[in-house]
């Protein structure tokens, strides 16, 4: 039996450029240049791994988004992902984690799949809640921020760091797993990989193939509404000297200034 | 008045700080309720610290499910407790977990969910978070518009204060209801003594400067020192020199402590986005051009392998 990996990858705004609010309140997709979220790099090359193991195994590379958002596809093809599906519709514009999960998770059930794997979080909006949103809608166990994860037949394992402990979890497939950025260094495509990728299928589907009102949807759909967005102001400009045998004293003296010490 | 149920973290039968704070975030929104769960024979003592900083009531569960089992259960509790009670909001603290939990629970209620909250007020219609996004650049406002709110709050979002109040222990049942991953091991972190660092006043932070896992030394000096957490950039933990456990950065933890002191940090937008709302910042680098210094309040441009440990000695006086 073919081993169905499924993984959830975002096309987000680079982080290295100046991120903003369109004037609707949500994220501005047209200032900065998208990409595939560095963290969903994680994602594709553990559902690599996986499947490189597994010897038997097709890995589908799954986004909801805008016309660009192919780009992440793209790429995570290049990197040897089997086939992508996007779902593209204009009326998913503004919305939240939760009507962005009924999207993702209806997109799972038509594509179908044994394993979910999805990175921690988006560089964007930074939640790290849509794995757990998927398996409750879903209906399968979360084994979710590992650092460490494989398949043994049908059961998947892995390593949980938390701030109180380290844990070794595993559930039975079919499940949904997220992978950290300690999961282990995501490979570089390769020309032949870039190549192959332009040959490789991407089916596009909307709100009506997945049978989903719009609605329940989008801005108007969300359960959360942002009142305000301010930009923050820039920090003042501080006092920087530089040191000539002194430097630590001087810091002490501010620091008791301050009051820290 | 509306019970506003806070799920209280907890860790070696202690409550953990930030539990402490959304009590007393709580208390602007409504009457707070505080939800523990399999805390075992610690439950008493954990609702007597609940009350303390003003629990009403203090629902209780214990049931093994709570360790073998990953998130779930707990989401059957607070789901359950928060339907049952009629709950007007449920806070929960923004750790990975945390904000797992919030999510599925938020789902099951119908209800609109925020995360990594860094303050929370009462509003006309509602709770109103505050939340400080895209590297920290830029504050948002937000309601939620469906159910009753679910929101997760960052540590260090407000100073804990007692407010004793009658903290009526409650015990629950709760329904679980499965399609979980199971816990087959668990090692327990070992402590380092220091602060957490998500909870410290003062955090030091080491990368790229200091060179090596044994250049720790002097940043961990100095954090004894002042009493103070220990970070590190996530070019020091990838390189292995400190443990991913203390990276602060957009992957790692996001501090806002009182005064964040950067040793040998460049000052990338990753290691921005998880200390930028710091209240003092001060660095040291050997660079000038560094971004770190478009960030500080004062900044030495300098070796810290020779003004760390001066610092140091300034500092046990």
């Amino acid at each position: 039996m073919t081993l169905r990996i499924a993984v959830c990858v975002k096309y987000v705004p680079d982080a290295t450029g100046d991120r903003r609010f369109a004037d609707d309140t949500t994220t501005d997709r047209e200032g900065v240049d998208g990409l595939l979220s560095e963290l969903d790099e994680y994602g594709v090359e553990q559902a690599l791994r996986i499947a490189e193991a597994s010897g038997d195994a097709e890995v589908t590379v799954l986004t909801v988004g805008p016309d660009d958002a192919k780009d992440a596809l793209r790429k995570a093809l290049s990197m040897g992902a089997d086939k992508a599906v996007h779902v593209n519709d204009d009326d998913i514009h503004g919305s939240d984690v939760i009507a962005t999960s009924a999207i993702v998770a209806k997109a799972l059930e038509q594509v179908g799949f044994d394993l979910v794997v999805c990175g921690m979080a988006s560089t964007d909006g930074t939640m790290g809640v849509l794995p757990a949103l998927l398996a409750e809608r879903l209906g399968v166990p979360q084994a979710t921020l590992l650092s460490e994860v494989g398949v043994e037949g049908t059961t998947v394992k892995g390593r949980r760091d938390g701030d109180a402990a380290s844990e070794q979890v595993e559930a039975q497939l079919p499940a949904v797993v997220s992978v950290t950025d300690q999961s282990g260094e995501a490979r570089y495509p390769s020309f032949k990989g870039i190549m192959a990728a332009k040959k490789k299928p991407v089916q596009s589907l909307d709100l009506d193939d997945l049978g989903i009102d719009a609605d329940a949807v989008g801005l108007a759909g969300a359960w959360t509404k942002v009142e305000t967005v301010t930009a923050r102001p820039p920090r003042s400009k501080g006092t920087i000297v530089t040191d000539e045998g002194e430097g630590g004293k001087q810091l002490a003296a501010f620091l008791a200034e301050q009051k820290f010490i | 008045m509306t019970e506003i149920l806070v799920l209280v973290d907890h860790a070696d039968g202690q409550v953990r700080k930030p539990a402490l704070e959304l009590l007393t975030l709580a208390r602007r929104l409504g009457t707070p309720a505080a939800v523990v769960l399999g805390a075992g024979d610690n439950a008493a003592a954990i609702a007597a610290k609940a009350a303390e900083y003003g629990a009403a009531t203090v629902h209780t569960a214990d049931a093994p499910e709570f360790t073998a089992q990953l998130v779930v259960p707990k989401v059957d509790a607070l789901t359950q407790i928060a339907q049952a009670t009629e709950a007007g909001a449920v806070l929960v603290t923004s750790s990975g977990e945390g904000k797992e939990i919030a999510a599925r629970v938020a789902l099951r209620l119908g209800s609109g969910l925020i995360t990594d909250a860094v303050d929370l007020e009462a509003g006309a219609s509602g709770p109103v978070a505050t939340q400080s996004v895209f590297a920290a650049s830029f504050q948002v406002k937000s309601t939620v518009t469906h159910g009753a709110p679910v929101i997760t709050v960052k540590p260090n979002a407000v100073a804990p204060e007692p407010a004793p109040a009658a903290g009526t222990v409650q015990a629950v049942e709760v329904a679980f209801t499965g399609n979980a991953a199971t816990v087959t091991a668990r090692t327990p972190r070992v402590s380092s003594g220091r602060p957490e660092l998500t909870e410290a006043a003062i955090v030091v932070s080491g990368g790229r400067g200091v060179g090596a896992a044994e250049g720790f030394g002097v940043v961990e000096d100095l954090a004894d020192a002042l009493g103070a957490a220990v970070g590190a950039s996530r070019a020091a933990v990838d390189a292995g020199w400190y443990p991913h456990t203390n990276q602060v950065g957009q992957t790692g933890k996001q501090v806002s402590p009182q005064l964040y002191i950067a040793a040998g940090i460049s000052g990338a937008i990753q290691h921005r986005a998880g200390m930028q709302t710091s209240k003092t910042i001060v660095a040291v680098n050997k660079d000038p051009e560094a971004p770190i210094f478009e960030l500080v309040d004062y900044g030495i441009v300098g070796d810290l392998f020779t003004v760390l440990p001066q610092l140091t000695a300034q500092a046990k006086g």
